[in-house]
């Protein structure tokens, strides 16, 4: 067992896993924040993609002890008081998801790059988007919604 | 899967890293960015009994230009050096490959050193570390030594990295006036692992060919050097016909290997297709650099 203290969503948090433990299972486990899923536990799928200190990263390939002093931002984290955040809401319009496995990866993953290339057009969010795996939309939608939200963030 | 049971150490410098490794040898895996380390763990693929992560070592990570080499620090993380205005400058073979590693979030974490230390003969750095001749510093209980990369890849994820050394630097060489580069690869989907790949650079002085560079990722267990068309290439004028040679040349006895993804035929002929477009490429770039 470590002892660390990181910030997540915001509030400091404190935990004590196991060294081999990943980010993912301790926000899962440990913290309860279950809206990170986890499909592959190896890297493949980007289901459990979280923000840490602004960049977005696969939370089962990095263990829990290795945040640290990191700020996580999750799925829980993009908008107070279940509400929806910009993101989040034209992906709502454009019907981006069916299951729902692959939502708070994809999302959290778009809200990095969008944060970073608030001009991205279709092409680049394809590409951005390619280590996030769904299997039912066929991407279409979901790529309609980020590049909706783009244009409401510019609009704004 | 979940990973199984392992000690974890996390030194703050180089020298407490290599005591570490000393006292544990192989029996420890180095931990940097994590993103092929860890996976491995997860498949049980690889059984260390302790993880010495170097993350903490802040002297292991920047990238710094000097007497015609650019240095980078082994845990410098790929989305850094992917953002470097040295490595854009100076290593444009580097630049080329780097936004092609993974995915955005997988460079997020992943290290050059990593990278280079894993040794997968399909991955996009040791390509370009066998193309332009890129030399590794590893630092042991006896102190550092310098490996070249042509001695750095001995099979495959195999290094000549002695159990108890660590990574801690790699140095590119600058490139010189009149160099064209490109990187290719072919893979299913935006940063797969490719199918093949290619490191390619031109060297342009009066209008004829003065050096070159062919470096094959996934068609060996080790990234492999085109030496034959390499010297066929040197002294000669660019054209379709010499570049189509050289195609012929680099494929001819190579052996690749074959998978779901594509026969040993299949891939032949992509790296053929590969050679004949990178050098096209490397020299148009080369005359706009001139």
């Amino acid at each position: 067992m470590v002892d660390i203290t990181l910030r997540v969503n915001g509030a400091a948090c404190t935990g004590s896993p196991e060294a081999r433990k990943t980010l993912a299972d301790f926000l899962r486990d440990d913290l309860n924040l279950t809206g990170t899923h986890l499909g592959c536990e190896h890297g493949v799928c980007g289901a459990c993609t979280v923000i840490v200190d602004g960049r977005a990263v696969r939370s089962c390939l990095m263990l829990a002890v290795q945040a640290a002093g990191s700020e996580v931002t999750t799925i829980e984290g993009l908008a107070p008081d279940g509400g929806l955040g910009t993101l989040q809401e034209a992906m709502w319009d454009t019907h981006s998801f069916q299951c729902g496995f692959c939502t708070p990866g994809m999302v959290m993953q778009a809200v990095a790059f969008l944060s970073d290339h608030p001009d991205a057009g279709e092409q680049q969010v394809r590409e951005a988007l390619s280590g996030n795996i769904c299997r039912c939309t066929g991407y279409q939608s979901i790529v309609d919604g980020v590049l909706l939200a783009a244009e409401r963030n510019r609009a704004r | 899967m979940k990973l199984p049971p392992v000690d974890y150490e996390a030194p703050k410098t180089v020298s407490e890293a290599v005591e570490l490794l000393a006292e544990h040898q192989d029996e420890a895996s180095v931990l940097a960015g994590g993103q092929s380390l860890i996976p491995l763990l997860a498949l049980r693929l690889a059984h260390p009994a302790v993880l010495i992560d170097i993350n903490g070592i802040d002297e292991l990570s920047g990238v710094s230009a000097t007497d015609g080499w650019v240095a980078i620090g082994a845990m410098t993380r790929e989305y850094v050096a992917e953002e470097s205005a040295t490595i854009a400058d100076a290593v444009p073979l580097l630049a080329a490959a780097l936004p092609l590693i993974g995915h955005e979030a997988i460079r997020s974490r992943g290290t050059v050193g990593g990278s280079l230390a894993h040794a997968d003969p399909a991955a996009e750095l040791p390509a370009v570390a066998r193309a332009l001749d890129a030399e590794f510093v590893v630092r042991g209980p006896s102190g550092e030594r310098v490996i070249p990369a042509a001695e750095w890849f001995e099979g495959f994820l195999t290094t000549s990295r002695r159990p108890d050394e660590l990574l801690t630097e790699v140095r590119f060489p600058v490139a010189g006036r009149g160099m064209g580069i490109s990187f290719q690869e072919v893979a299913r989907r935006h940063g797969d692992f490719a199918i093949v790949g290619l490191a390619a650079s031109l060297t342009l002085s009066g209008g004829a060919i003065s050096d070159a560079r062919l470096a094959f990722a996934g068609l060996s267990d080790v990234p492999v050097r085109a030496g034959d068309a390499e010297d066929l290439l040197v002294g000669e004028r660019p054209s379709a016909e010499l570049f189509d040679e050289a195609a012929r040349r680099a494929t001819d006895d190579s052996d690749p290997p074959a998978d779901l993804h594509g026969s040993a035929d299949y891939r032949k002929q992509v790296a053929a297709a590969l050679v004949r477009r990178a050098l096209r490429a490397a020299a148009d770039n080369a005359d706009e650099r001139r």
